[in-house]
């Protein structure tokens, strides 16, 4: 297969960037969308040109680092993927592929596709944890926990902070990824202690970062990785109406 | 530089953990201020230590390569973690936990060190359960737990196929607790390049900015590396690409030993790989093999036809036919050996990679037929999707096709009984470190050892290190410091400044891990090892001679991290070689085939094999220092899983 794509190519935080076009050639269907970018980068080294950076790690969609904006949609048109795990043969009928970074005035570019998604680490220090000390831990089993409430807190605590609901929403907003946290822990007995405060100093925080508030476009849920549903933003509202 | 000691305690194994932490000396809570402590990485070991040093009132410093210390791999962990609560009421006890875990790892660990996790264990589900972790429960509410391979008992506890990621942002959730309240300091996207010591004292770091390529000193009283294992020597593994073996590599290089290196698990239940583009191997977890059955055709003719379509005569449950007893959740080494035999009689299936097929099946019709899709579903649902998005097949139709691919590195830096190194205030947690899984480990052990290091032991033993040493303050400008930033310096400008530049990283990273493949995965003999330790002698100099790196060392430049990391991977590569050679006998995941029974099990050589093997690093070649495993509890014995 022969490719076409258009890369977004930006030297640093406060110099501007622009798409550069480059083609490669004979990829196999079963490469991964990250294994032909790998491609591209080793003939660039042939060529002696830099290569495109692009954040990835884990390549088996549970890290969360990897983003990519491919033809207008974060992680691809495929739902409930990471963009590590697209492959080639996804792509048989666009053989025209443009590739950008995560858009957020929170997610700044630091070089080419990568941005910097520090802010969602400072969200969750302002509350995203419960206060307990190592050790002081009762008998697990002392606190019995209703499984329904035990898999619907899992749902929410299945994000992988990759982003990818602020890099699609109008407003640039991080209420899915605020939202699915709070919603974590309220689902649970141990958790749900402090959870108004929690959803306060965590939603102050997302606004002080600069993130933007929900207008219910529910873009968010579309494109999450982890299919996390947009209830979780009417359970986080209503708690802090309570 | 310490003593090449064990350190370890002695007395009654049940009280040997408690009497040692009586004996461990304390630092009051109004003094803990005044001491510095750095933190390499940030999965279960460093995120579990950062908060519990934190809590505490240490100042830690922290850095990881990720842009947020929540990406670290031991997010990808699935299956879950054992835990000796017996809640199951079938028999399990601390004892049996230890018991299993150094018969699992084939008798190469010291018992002191096991029978400590063992009891640590249940303290770890605890903690993590009071964290808010999200573990699978039954409908009375209580915690469930599904059983692992290597063992008869039910002791995992688990959150669906995603138990890494569970306990780790639990972890990370504690950290950023401590971070919030300024007790601990994280900068992500930085990698460690140098050990910095001073008097023979672990006393910092030197850190590159993996954005800006700025090089920084950090000084502080010791050192702690939870860095994570090696598998990505082989290139492709299952581990995440930038795992890396840098920091523990320049420890070693300043003096810490290296022990055990050629203990490298290769994991059975991976998707097999495809092709020349394939980048990593993906693991499916090896909870599948509770209810999944593997099997061969037993005709090579059959091999090339669809599976729905072979006779139940006609298939090879192997794995049942030749270990009864234990049959699919024999421990993973096991498996994994009798997995690649059967594809080198020809049996495989799937696609063909230098004339051979790699892969059985793995096959859940009888499961989906007996508990129903939906139960499957709930049970396994996010492996089975993965493994869809990965090869396009639909498991819940067509088995799955598994081969075996290197997961998790049993070597590690040598420690004694204290995680100390043989740097004096060099400490390594986690898979970083040797200490307790002998030559090969259990599924579900490591995330329970990543913890016990990071939330129970580290914290204890640091506090003792520092309690009982003095430190004189130590400036940026002291000469040690300014020798270690200037090595890094020279090093970078060596990778950036080749003679004759022709080759990518990624060109000798495959190189190193096709020769380590072939020689010393799987199945090892001596010709084969000493060969493969010429061709990586030649491929360093190739390596240092026509590595190239472009871009700019004053940047954002994953080509120059990776150029760093697999000169790194070429030399422990080297060690691996050699230290599979030395060991003239098969235990565990080292198998050597001159050492083997003709039913494929490792022949263990107790009387001249016995130790473990701590590797110094010498500038002539590395040289063996021998630590013996005295079993004072229990006697070692074959391990006989039929």
């Amino acid at each position: 297969m022969n490719f076409t794509l258009h890369i977004w190519r930006q030297k640093n935080t406060s110099s501007d960037g622009s798409f550069v076009t480059y083609h490669v050639e004979n990829i196999d269907s079963d490469t991964s969308f990250l294994e032909m970018l790998d491609h591209l980068n080793e003939k660039l080294i042939d060529k002696g040109e830099d290569c495109v950076v692009f954040d990835y790690d884990c390549r088996e969609g549970i890290c969360g680092t990897c983003s990519l904006v491919i033809n207008g949609h974060p992680h691809g048109e495929k739902k409930a993927t990471t963009t590590c795990q697209l492959y080639m043969r996804d792509y048989a009928n666009q053989r025209e592929l443009w590739i950008e970074p995560w858009r957020a005035q929170s997610f700044p570019i630091m070089k080419d596709l990568a941005v910097k998604r520090e802010a969602f680490d400072r969200i969750i220090q302002s509350g995203g944890f419960i206060s307990v000390s190592v050790g002081s831990a009762p008998e697990a089993n002392s606190q019995l926990i209703n499984k329904d409430d035990a898999d619907c807190a899992f749902d929410s605590a299945t994000c992988i902070g990759c982003g990818a609901c602020v890099a699609v929403c109008p407003n640039a907003s991080a209420s899915l990824f605020v939202a699915a946290k709070i919603n974590h822990f309220e689902q649970l007995p141990q958790g749900k202690i402090e959870s108004k405060k929690r959803a306060e100093r965590m939603i102050n925080q997302m606004e002080e970062e600069g993130f933007g508030s929900c207008s219910n476009h529910r873009h968010c849920e579309t494109v999450c990785p982890k299919e996390i549903s947009v209830s979780n933003i009417a359970t986080m509202n209503n708690l802090l109406l309570a | 530089m310490q003593k090449f000691n064990p350190n370890v305690p002695t007395g009654p194994l049940e009280g040997r953990w408690e009497k040692h932490k009586f004996d461990l000396a304390l630092i009051a809570p109004q003094n803990r201020k005044k001491y510095n402590i750095i933190v390499i990485g940030t999965g279960l070991a460093g995120a579990s230590l950062c908060a519990t040093l934190g809590e505490a009132g240490y100042n830690v410093q922290s850095f990881c390569y990720n842009d947020s210390p929540r990406r670290a791999h031991s997010i990808a962990a699935q299956g879950g973690v054992n835990a000796s609560k017996n809640y199951q009421n079938d028999g399990d006890s601390t004892w049996r936990l230890f018991y299993d875990t150094i018969k699992g790892g084939d008798f190469r660990a010291r018992e002191s060190n096991i029978y400590r996790l063992a009891q640590l264990s249940c303290n770890i589900i605890d903690q993590a359960v009071s964290q808010g972790v999200p573990f699978a429960r039954e409908y009375s509410g209580y915690l469930a737990n599904r059983s692992f391979g290597g063992t008869q008992v039910s002791r995992t506890f688990y959150a669906r196929g995603q138990t890494g990621q569970q306990l780790l942002l639990g972890a990370y959730s504690s950290m950023s607790k401590e971070i919030a309240s300024g007790k601990v300091k994280h900068t992500s996207r930085s990698e460690m390049l140098e050990i910095i010591i001073i008097d023979g004292k672990a006393r910092g770091v030197v850190v590159r900015d993996l954005i800006t390529g700025e090089i920084s000193s950090h000084v502080a009283d010791c050192v702690v590396m939870c860095t994570g294992g090696y598998s990505n020597a082989y290139f492709l593994s299952t581990n995440a690409k930038g795992c890396n073996t840098s920091a523990t590599w320049r420890a070693h290089k300043n003096g810490a030993y290296f022990a055990n290196p050629s203990f490298t698990q290769i994991h059975p239940t991976c998707v097999p790989p495809t092709g020349d583009s394939q980048s990593k191997l993906t693991l499916m977890s090896e909870s599948l093999r509770n209810d999944g059955r593997i099997w061969a055709p037993k005709n090579i003719e059959d091999c090339d036809k669809n599976p729905n379509e072979i006779l139940e005569e006609n298939r090879d449950y192997f794995l049942e036919r030749m270990y009864p007893a234990f049959a699919n959740l024999v421990p993973r080494d096991i498996a994994s050996r009798a997995l690649k035999g059967i594809c080198d009689e020809g049996r495989g299936v799937g696609s063909i990679i230098n004339d051979q097929r790699l892969g059985v099946y793995l096959d859940f019709s009888s499961v989906i037929e007996k508990m129903g899709i939906d139960k499957v579903k709930e049970k396994y649902g996010n492996l089975f999707d993965m493994y869809k998005s990965i090869t396009g097949e639909n498991p819940y139709e067509v088995p799955m096709k598994i081969y075996p691919a290197p997961h998790y590195t049993m070597g590690g830096l040598w420690v004694d009984y204290n995680l100390m190194t043989t740097i004096d205030g060099l400490f390594a947690c986690g898979e970083a470190n040797f200490s307790d899984h002998g030559a090969n480990r259990l599924g579900a052990s490591a995330l329970m050892q990543g913890l016990a290091d990071g939330y129970f032991i580290a914290p204890q033993t640091v506090a003792n290190y520092l309690a009982r040493g003095t430190f004189e303050k130590v400036s940026n400008d002291h000469p040690e410091v300014i020798a270690s930033i200037d090595a890094v310096k020279s090093r970078i400008d060596k990778l950036m400044n080749a003679p004759m530049p022709e080759h990518s990283p990624d060109y000798f990273h495959r190189k190193v891990g096709g020769i380590l493949w072939a020689a010393c995965g799987m199945a090892r003999d001596k010709n084969a090892l000493e060969e493969a330790v010429k061709s990586i002698e030649k491929l360093k100099s190739d390596f240092w001679k026509s590595i190239k790196v472009t871009g700019s060392d004053t940047d954002f430049n994953q080509t120059l991290e990776k150029a760093g990391r697999v000169a790194d991977f070429i030399e422990l590569g080297h060690l691996m070689c050699v230290d599979a050679l030395d060991r003239e006998e098969s235990c565990g995941a080292h198998a050597r085939l001159e050492y083997l029974a003709e039913s494929g099990d490792a022949m263990r050589d107790d009387e001249n094999y016995g130790y473990v093997a701590a590797w110094e690093f010498n500038e002539n070649g590395p040289e063996l220092h021998k630590e013996e495993l005295n079993y004072e509890f229990i006697k070692p014995t074959y391990r006989d899983y039929k």
